[in-house]
């Protein structure tokens, strides 16, 4: 199974998140209250860096290990969907502190009510499913 | 000091930042990208949500890496909680701490008090069938699933590898991410929390 090596960045991930703080509900209150510039920090590092990572691939047009190109494709056009939609999501994220990433890593801190959370997160994702066609995109 | 001890201690947000790149890095290396809410997508997939609707009608198995990732996420989690934690509760600014306490939410002040990762007012197992928590911990997963899917992807894809694809759709997702994340803090969450 060569998925498996998926798991190596995901250990890292779960690390990083946890050392940075990143999970803490507390510091998402304090980031949405703007009393702290460590969430900011690590969001703008992460977008400076990533931006010349982004920058250098296509520039040498790198390939991934399987020999492919490495693409980044353009997100479609549109402002409803993503206004909306992240609107939403935003709402979750100062009521829980965790973004999609961080649920799981709660988990592996041994917090049993970050199911709750994860189950209702993905009964969300089946409701935009059903509803998609009806929603403004 | 040990390389373990210095570990151990709370990471700065520049140290973080390069983390996520590198993991981002990665991904990309690995033929996959930084983009972590896909995986309930594949996860109602998995579940049988496509014999009865198009969005979850696709070969999950393809994006099986997104499922492994996350439970490396659970791994990276444990591995840093139990072997690498910190000696001490995350700092958290006193403006924050004084505006929780008003809110009946204490922020622990050492490590026998709590990590401050959650607290423990909404998310103790003891407290999990307080109505007010339940709430809190069931509709907000459920507007975690619905808007990340409807926006197209959370704070990994919009806001870190979107934003550094400069990405104008992303730098619209995270306006609406902070509107709905301050409306929540400054307006909302104040009253649900002194229910």
């Amino acid at each position: 199974m060569k998925a498996i090596k998926f798991l190596l960045p995901g250990i890292i991930f779960g690390i990083v998140m946890t050392k940075s703080e990143a999970i803490s509900w507390f510091r998402i209150q304090e980031m949405f209250r703007f009393e702290s510039f460590h969430m900011y920090g690590i969001i703008g590092t992460a977008v400076t860096l990533g931006f010349i990572l982004v920058f250098v691939i296509k520039k040498l047009g790198l390939n991934n290990m399987r020999g492919d190109q490495i693409k980044f494709l353009p997100k479609t056009k549109s402002i409803a969907r993503y206004l909306i939609g992240g609107t939403i999501f935003g709402l979750g994220w100062a009521m829980t502190g965790a973004c999609p990433g961080p649920l799981f890593t709660l988990l592996g801190h041994g917090i049993l009510s970050i199911l709750l959370v994860i189950g209702s997160a993905i009964l969300g994702t089946y409701a935009y499913g059903l509803l998609r066609e009806k929603l403004p995109h | 000091m040990s390389v373990l001890e210095f570990i151990s201690q709370p990471w700065h947000w520049s140290v973080s930042g390069i983390g996520i790149v590198f993991v981002m890095f990665l991904l990309l290396w690995f033929g996959g990208e930084f983009g972590v809410s896909s995986n309930l997508r594949t996860l109602c997939a998995i579940g049988g949500a496509g014999s009865h609707c198009d969005f979850f009608n696709f070969n999950w198995r393809d994006q099986i890496w997104n499922l492994l990732f996350v439970s490396g996420a659970i791994i990276g989690g444990y591995i840093a909680v139990n072997y690498l934690g910190s000696p001490d509760p995350v700092q958290i600014s006193e403006a924050t701490q004084a505006y929780l306490y008003t809110v009946g939410i204490n922020t622990p002040q050492n490590i026998e008090e709590g990590r401050a990762y959650v607290p423990n007012e909404i998310f103790g197992i003891e407290n999990i069938l307080n109505p007010r928590n339940l709430f809190l911990l069931i509709a907000g997963g459920f507007f975690i699933g619905f808007g990340t899917r409807y926006a197209g992807g959370c704070t990994s894809g919009h806001a870190i590898s979107g934003l550094a694809n400069m990405q104008f759709p992303s730098l619209i997702a995270v306006i609406g991410f902070f509107i709905g994340g301050l409306t929540m803090t400054w307006l909302l969450l104040p009253l649900i929390l002194t229910l």
